[in-house]
């Protein structure tokens, strides 16, 4: 049997500044992963990755990510999508520590 | 149709005498190449696939000293490494030519210059910037 | 110290003006992405997990302070105000614009610096002893040859497309500080009759098939220098396997042709290419070892200071016993500053720092900075007499840390904070073990002890070379903490063994912790190191330490 299709969104970075993007329903690029446009069938996101794709003026490395349907738009699954969407643990962002 | 770009740029295919093509995979054991052949062709499956740079050093260190091309997937941006491995000159397909015209490669037509492999390996005296091999 | 010559300037510059205008074509549509990735990856851009990041060579580890202060101001002006230092003496920039990427390049081509090949399937980034030019141990400074080699390699016509990345070490002091044995060739410099010559490794890698590199040719004249590193990286570009990235490294063809075959094939290189070498490199060898000879260094002055200091005062005591290592002149030290701090991303360093390090280099250093594969920076040449005075300095800064070699001295890859490959996190861990051994109070009674931990197998952390090697992973969605034991990184190099199952990330500082608490229970003396006790007894008790008696198998968190 077949498995069930996960709902995807279209994300990929931005050409220009690298920036984690997510495609809308409406064709846009955007930052905000509650804006993106939740695929939940499997030949409709075939066909965005392939439109997403062509737009190698805008984007780079686009790929299907798996999400599930939230309150505020789609959500992280794995927890890599979700370091994708939060940005580096802010311990990571050196806050150096003051004295040692 | 094919483009060969030399040092002034884009021209037609001028040649018509027979070809010895080699494939990037060429045993380098076997590389010896009779010095009357008339042009010697390496390909390039891939710009990704740099044997072919040796591969043209080889020969040169092995005594060919006749026309040596490199075909196929070559980029602009490899034409001061091909020449400065030994090519005389690049064969691109017409498709290659017109995404990276001919001014992208005359961008490195001054592939003599800033050559840190040339400036190595001369023997005290030598004209820098001479093609590798000649020094020999 | 070396300075760029006019001939190193031009070709920067030209690069430069290249890169400029790779990156118009690429926003064009001349370059497609796949065509230009290997043109970015060669002058160090790479895309990660939230934005480019920029990886600029230190080569060989050395800057002097204006270069030093330059990198402050591109992390002001490009980025975030901090830089990341590598095990690989590079500095990763995490947040630049490709389209500012070109005056960064300009920026850094200003004071001699670039990020050529510091990616991509190329020579890299030539490392070396951090201590080179100071240590009291060494034959010779290996620096004039490693900035040889990093002429010769770069731009290097035939070697920008090999079958993968190729990094060369050298290390000129028999105590290897440069993990000689896990790169492509290793060189350690030897004096043989009163030759000076090297004895070549190759074949070393981590990564996913960790391997120790194995030795090529026991004795090679320096004269034979160049023309031997061409015939193996020659032999391995038509030889190396182009079928699959995971088995193209030169490591995966020395074992699958053995050293012998190795050996002769590139013996017979090495013959047909050394006529080519004409002697102008040993001319420029000569010129370099007169750039890079040692400082004027203060004769004759009272180090009683530093001996009242370290009487007087019991936290400079504990960062000179730890922090410093011997100068070969004996009223001078090496100070280790340790980018280590308790909780701090290990690695980092503010704009501030960064400038506070280049002041205190001049004021104190003879203008020279090191960068260590360890993350830390080095002051190689220090009077003592100057200590007390730039161990408050740095104590003001945040870099006062007394920690070096001990169990918070924490190599740590970016893991998936940062990195697109990465499989799990590696900062957090190495903060949290950090701050958990100061809260325990045991670092010093601990002693020697490396932890290095990797957020994937690619093992940029070179966990396989750790004491104590982590090596984060994703195990069906969750992230999973794996520890091999007995890892060397020094001249008596060895790769560490996996002894069981990984560990959730909330169980790992826990496991640290068993096995550290074994070790002070098991060790004959203080004196026996963390690694020499697991050599004296082997992983048993260590085991037993992590999954409980009789080692019962706990079910994988795989
Ligand atoms: C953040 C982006 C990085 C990426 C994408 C990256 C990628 C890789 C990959 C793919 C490998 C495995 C190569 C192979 O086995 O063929 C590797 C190895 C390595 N990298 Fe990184 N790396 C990154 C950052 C770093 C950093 C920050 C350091 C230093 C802290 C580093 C130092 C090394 C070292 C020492 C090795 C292992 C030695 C070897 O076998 O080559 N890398 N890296
Ligand atoms: S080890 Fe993996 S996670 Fe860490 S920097 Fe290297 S590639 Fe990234």
């Amino acid at each position: 049997m077949p498995r069930p299709f996960t709902p995807k969104v279209v994300t990929a970075n931005a050409l220009t500044e690298g920036w984690v993007i997510y495609l809308t329903e409406d064709d846009r690029w955007t930052r905000s992963l509650s804006e993106a446009e939740l695929l939940t069938d499997e030949a409709h996101a075939e066909l965005r990755l392939i439109e997403a794709s062509a737009r190698s003026a805008e984007a780079v490395g686009v790929y299907l990510a798996e999400m599930k349907p939230g309150p505020d738009g789609p959500e992280p699954v794995h927890f890599r999508e979700d370091f994708r969407r939060a940005g580096p643990s802010p311990r990571a962002v050196p806050l150096m520590t003051e004295g040692s | 149709m094919s483009i060969l770009v030399t040092d002034t740029g884009f021209a037609p295919d001028d040649w018509t005498g027979p070809v010895c093509d080699l494939a990037s995979h060429t045993d380098p054991a076997a590389l010896q190449i009779a010095p009357d052949t008339g042009l010697v062709r390496i390909r390039f499956p891939s710009f990704a696939d740099g044997r072919g740079f040796t591969l043209a050093r080889l020969l040169r260190l092995r005594g060919y000293a006749g026309r040596l091309r490199a075909a196929g997937h070559v980029i602009a941006d490899q034409y001061a490494m091909a020449r400065r491995a030994g090519f005389d000159e690049v064969e691109i397909d017409a498709a290659l030519a017109a995404r990276q015209p001919e001014g992208q490669w005359l961008f490195r037509a001054d592939w003599r210059a800033h050559d840190h492999r040339a400036r190595l390996q001369a023997h005290p005296g030598a004209r820098l910037g001479a093609p590798l091999g000649a020094g020999l | 110290m070396y300075r760029y010559t006019d001939f190193d300037a031009d070709f920067v510059a030209e690069r430069n003006r290249q890169f400029r205008q790779q990156v118009a074509r690429r926003l064009d549509g001349s370059l497609t992405e796949d065509e230009f990735k290997p043109l970015r990856l060669m002058n160090g851009l790479y895309l990660q997990l939230h934005a480019y990041m920029l990886r600029v060579a230190i080569p060989y580890g050395t800057l002097n302070a204006r270069q030093m202060r330059r990198l402050a101001e591109i992390a002001e002006r490009w980025d975030r105000g901090y830089g990341h230092f590598t095990t690989r003496q590079n500095i990763q920039f995490n947040w630049p614009r490709l389209r500012d990427v070109p005056d960064m390049l300009d920026a850094l081509a200003e004071v001699g610096m670039h990020a050529v090949q510091t990616s991509g399937n190329t020579i890299r980034n030539v490392t070396a002893d951090h201590l080179a030019g100071a240590a009291a141990d060494e034959i010779a400074d290996p620096r004039p040859v490693a900035e040889l080699i990093r002429q010769w390699s770069t731009d290097h016509p035939e070697f920008q497309f090999l079958p993968r990345k190729f990094k060369i070490a050298i290390t000129g002091s028999p105590n290897d500080r440069a993990v000689t044995r896990a790169h492509d060739i290793g060189l350690r410099l030897l004096e043989r009759d009163g030759q000076t010559g090297y004895e070549v490794i190759v074949g070393g890698g981590m990564g996913r098939t960790p391997m120790l590199g194995q030795v090529i040719r026991d004795f090679l004249p320096e004269a034979d220098l160049l023309p031997y590193l061409e015939a193996i990286v020659s032999v391995w570009n038509l030889l190396g396997r182009r079928d699959n990235k995971y088995k193209a490294r030169i490591k995966i063809t020395l074992h699958e042709h053995g050293i012998d075959a190795l050996r002769t094939r590139v013996e017979d290189r090495f013959a047909e290419l050394r006529p080519a070498f004409g002697g102008a490199d040993r001319a420029i060898l000569a010129a370099l070892r007169r750039d890079f000879a040692p400082p004027a260094l203060a004769q004759g002055r009272s180090t009683r200071v530093f001996e009242t200091a370290r009487a007087a005062d019991p936290v400079f005591r504990a960062w000179c016993d730890s922090n410093l290592a011997p100068h070969r002149a004996a009223d001078h030290a090496i100070v280790q500053v340790s980018l280590k701090a308790h909780g701090a991303v290990p690695g980092d360093a503010s704009a501030a720092q960064m400038r506070a390090l280049a002041d205190l280099a001049e004021r104190y250093g003879h203008d020279d900075l090191r960068i260590s594969h360890e993350q830390n920076v080095v002051l190689p040449h220090v009077h003592k007499a100057d200590l007390p005075q730039l161990h408050a300095a740095l104590t003001a800064q945040g870099l006062g840390t007394a920690n070096i070699g001990r169990i918070s001295d924490i190599i740590a890859c970016p893991g998936m904070d940062y990195c697109a490959l990465a499989t799990a996190r590696s900062i957090p861990v190495a903060q949290e073990i950090a701050t958990r051994f100061q809260a325990l109070g045991l670092e010093d009674e601990i002693g020697p002890l490396k932890i290095k931990i990797s957020g994937c197998i690619n093992a940029c952390g070179h966990h396989h070379v750790g004491h104590i090697g982590i090596l984060g992973l994703d195990r069906g969605g969750v992230e999973t903490y794996q520890i091999t034991l007995g890892g060397d990184h020094s001249e008596t190099a060895a790769l560490g063994q996996r002894i069981g199952p990984g560990f959730a990330a909330d169980e790992i500082v826990p496991a640290v912790e068993r096995l550290v608490q074994a070790y002070l229970a098991l060790r004959t003396e203080p004196a026996e190191t963390f690694l020499a006790c697991y050599r004296r007894l082997g992983p048993e008790p260590f085991k037993t330490a992590l999954y409980g008696a009789g080692n019962e198998a706990r079910p994988d968190a795989a």
